[in-house]
Formats: structure tokens, sequence, C-alpha cells
């Protein structure tokens, strides 16, 4: 499995770490709402198909990546950068 | 249809092998059921066994979309242990192993279950002591449970590298020597034959595609064979849950979707006497009765449904089975495969109630599906059958996690990639 990073262009998995699902939104960090807390913490979409992730290039340029991956087939069809993604009004960006 | 019996194999060689039976029925779907169960593995034939053998309940039908054993009952490696540290982990477990111990004889099919010894090492005093932490937590509990030294590893698995200048020397280990490993489509094919002898309809190529609710009830399922009503409709799909559930409108559950490979050598002489697990990473290791070394290591680490995974978890897990056993570096892999994980938030399985009224949910295996099949079964049949759980299933529910009382073994936290 390769994945095209923004910065470093296509390199083997093995130089990235999984961060996990990004489809959950964190809650505003001053939020005392346990349930959208838990909800944040433990319940997952587990999507079967095109799944949105977070992963690190921990054996590169260490950026913190969004990478939207079909979990059926493991094919890549999106890597931006993770910059605010996953909270609320998040803008990706695309470019270094 | 008849027993199977030493003078049952005579007889028939005796007329040439030609009187022998399919070991079940393939009837077609009735309009309606007393409990429908969704899923053909191993957890789901279980449950709809001890249904029948346990409560009374025979009105049974249990729906496979491919054939039964397609899954993961027939893609672990096979290692059935109750080597636990949390109370209610080891409690069910152990269960499960009682339930194993006899389960040839209480099937009339032999499982082939061998009770080999499950050792695990350790390569850090810290290690050794949260071992003999743990193995007294299972003696306590009522499993069993022996400390060993690298004197004493060495003269059970002779070709292990206990030498001190090791790159992860070995300090001990921990020896279960009730654990051991069981042939997996046998378990299949044996609850498979023997609910299906207690008049359970075993449905293959019959896939879920839908709910029938009455308003928020679950009163059935739409499938390709057509609507089929039950009672209560019960699921049991393991890797496959969050698909599942998201046919009920159930859009989000504490489960990711894993993939973990598992691996068969070329045949070998004997020469692994029982399990053995590494434990400066993660390995796990036996040689089948057909004298292929069958071993497996961790997750390829990203969520996936894809029954494959990819070639670095392939190399790691190499890299420390030849660790391991140095003389092992030459041997050549036959096979491998992969199989989808319903890893859950805490490492600990769901067997409950719910979560829409008249269904009920197993699920979040993790790695550790294959030993729970008869307790999970027997468990689940229970919970059906009286709409509560057992003391042994009790705290796996599903709401635990919003609750804040996990069962978390190895103390990972919501990182399920890491159970």
């Amino acid at each position: 499995m390769l994945i095209t990073c923004p910065y470093c262009g296509p390199r083997d998995s093995s130089e990235f770490s999984y961060q996990g699902d990004a489809n959950r939104t964190r809650p505003d960090r001053l939020s005392t709402d346990t349930a959208a807390w838990n909800a944040y913490v433990y319940d997952r979409v587990n999507t079967a198909g095109e799944h949105r992730e977070f992963w690190q290039h921990t054996g590169g340029c260490r950026a913190h990546l969004v990478v939207v991956r079909n979990t059926l087939t493991h094919r890549i069809s999106s890597v931006a950068f993770a910059r605010n993604a996953g909270q609320s009004g998040a803008v990706e960006e695309t470019g270094p | 249809m008849a027993e199977y019996s030493a003078l049952a194999i005579l007889k028939n060689a005796l007329t040439g092998n030609r009187d022998w039976k399919p070991a079940w029925r393939k009837p077609d779907p009735k309009p309606s059921y007393d409990v429908i169960i969704v899923g053909g593995g191993g957890h789901g034939l279980s449950t709809a066994y001890y249904l029948a053998k346990e409560h009374g309940i025979t009105n049974v039908a249990v729906l496979e979309k491919g054939y039964l054993g397609s899954g993961n009952v027939g893609r672990n490696t096979t290692i059935v242990r109750s080597n636990y540290l949390l109370p209610e982990n080891i409690r069910f477990y152990e269960h499960s192993l009682k339930l194993w111990e006899n389960l040839s004889h209480d099937l009339n099919y032999n499982v082939m279950f061998s009770q080999r010894g499950i050792l695990n090492l350790a390569h850090t005093p810290a290690q050794l002591d949260e071992y003999a932490r743990r193995g007294n937590a299972m003696i306590h509990e009522g499993a069993d449970a022996v400390l060993l030294t690298p004197k004493e590893i060495a003269r059970l698995y002779p070709g292990i590298d206990i030498s001190p200048n090791a790159r992860f020397p070995i300090v001990g280990g921990l020896l279960q020597p009730r654990a051991g490993t069981a042939r997996h489509d046998a378990v299949a094919w044996g609850y498979a034959r023997a609910a299906d002898r207690r008049g359970v309809d075993l449905i293959e190529n019959c896939e879920v595609t839908g709910f029938i609710k009455e308003g928020e009830r679950v009163v059935g399922v739409r499938t390709t064979r057509g609507e089929i009503r039950a009672r209560k409709v019960a699921v049991a799909v393991a890797g496959s849950t969050g698909r599942v559930m998201k046919l009920a409108g159930v859009e989000r559950l504490p489960i990711e979707s894993h993939v973990l490979q598992a691996f068969v050598s070329e045949s070998l002489k004997p020469i692994l006497p029982g399990v053995v697990t590494w434990g400066a990473g993660h390995l796990y290791v036996s040689q089948s009765d057909k004298g292929g070394l069958v071993f497996g290591g961790a997750l390829d680490f990203y969520n996936s449904y894809a029954q494959r995974g990819n070639l670095p978890v392939v190399e790691e897990v190499m890299s420390e089975l030849v660790a391991m056993f140095p003389g092992l570096a030459k041997v050549r892999l036959l096979r491998s495969w992969g199989g989808i994980m319903d890893m859950s938030m805490d490492g600990s399985p769901v067997i409950t109630t719910g979560p829409l009224p008249g269904m009920y949910l197993n699920c979040g295996w993790c790695y550790g599906g294959f030993k729970a099949t008869p307790a999970s079964g027997w468990c689940f049949a229970w919970t059906i059958a009286r709409n509560a759980p057992h003391d042994l299933n009790a705290a796996f529910t599903l709401d635990r996690f919003h609750r804040g009382i996990l069962i978390d073994e190895k103390g990972q936290g919501a990182t399920p990639k890491l159970h």
C-alpha cells in the first residue's frame, strides 16, 4: 500500500502511523456534554467503503494527514494535510 | 441421523462407505421462526446448538450469506486458552475451556481438541512479574497456570533461543497446560450437525439485506431468499457487525473492523509440542497435526473489510518467528490469508440484548473469538432465551463504554488496533 504524502510523494505505508477514524468530531474543549465526549471517544461509523482516516508520516516529514481510503479494497483516493481536521469548522489544505 | 462411532466406521467400511448421509439438511427458509440467528460462523452455530440443547428452543434458523464456516471460524490460528487477567474475562474463558474439554463428546463430532498447553514467553523481569500476577489471578479463578524458568522452557521447546545474548533474552514464561488447539473447521461442522439434529434450520447462501421493523421493534429480516419473520433476531457476524447493524439503522457502535493475517508453513516433522507466544513483539505459533506451523502476529493496524493484508506485517511476523526459533529461518511459507476482526474499544466482547427491541447482539471478539466459540454461544443462547444475560456475560454490555465500566485487559484505552 502506497500513500502519496503531499510533501514527500508516494511512500510505502510502513513509513506512516495509522491514527484512526477521521469521521469523528471532537467536542469543543470547554464542552461538559458527557454524551458528546463519550460518542467522540468510543463510537465509530466503521465504514465499509470510502473511509476518512488520520495517518502521520512518522518515518518522513511527520506531517499529519487525512487519507480517504476504501476499506474494502485498500485503494486510496485522496491525501490532504490534517490541519484543523476533525474539529468543527475545519478547513482542509491540499498543498504545502 | 446416525451417531458417529467406531462401530459406525467399521460397519460403513464393510459396506463400501456408501451409506454415509450428509451431516446436515439443506432446508428452504420457513416464513417465520422463534429465533433467527444472522451469521453461520462458529458463534452463530454454537448459539443455535445451545438454544436447542439448553433451552429447548428448536424453531430456529441460522442464516449464512456464504457457506457455513466460511468466515473467521476457518481463518483463525485455532488456539484455545483462558489465560486472562481480569475476573470477568477469566471466568468467561474458563467456562469456555471447560466446554471445550467435553465438546467432542457433547457434539458427537471429533473437534480434535488437543490440550498441548500455551506458553507466553517473558523477556524482561517486569514482564515476568506481570505474568506471575496473571498466573495467580488465573489460579484464583479456577484456571491453571505454571511459571517456568528458561531451562524448563528449553526442555519443552528444544529449538528455542534462550541464550542470554539473544536480542530479546528469554527470562521465563507462563504456561497454561490445559490450553491447546482444536481443528477449527470441525468445530463449525460439529456445531452445525449437532444443531441440525435438534431441528435447527441451517440456511446457507442467504444474505441478510435488511431488517423488518414494526416501529422500533425488529420483527424479521429481508434476505436474498425472501422475507423471514421471527420473534427474536440475533446478530453474530464478527467483522461484518458494522455493515449488518447499519441495515438495522444502528449507525455507530464501539467497534472497528481490522484485518488480521495468519500463516501456514510447509509440513515439518513434529518440532513444537504446544503453542508458544513471543513476548517481545506479537507472535503466536503452534504446529498442526499435518505438520505445518500455524502462526500469526499483530493486526495490519488500519481499518479494513478486505480479507487480505499487506506485506510489512508479513515481514514483521516472519522476523519475530525467526528471532524466537533461529532454526526456522529456511522453512518455506505455504499460505497466508486475512480475516476481519471486530475490534472493540476495550478489547472485550459484547453479548447483550438490544440495541433495538427484538434484537440481540454478539460482537467485539477482537483476536479472541475462536476460543470463545462454546461459551459465546452458551451465553448468547441464555441471553436470547431469557431476555437477560447470564452472570458470565452480564459485564459484556454495549453501554459499558458510555457508563465508564470498561473491561480493558491490556489497559490500552479506546484504541481498537492495540487490543
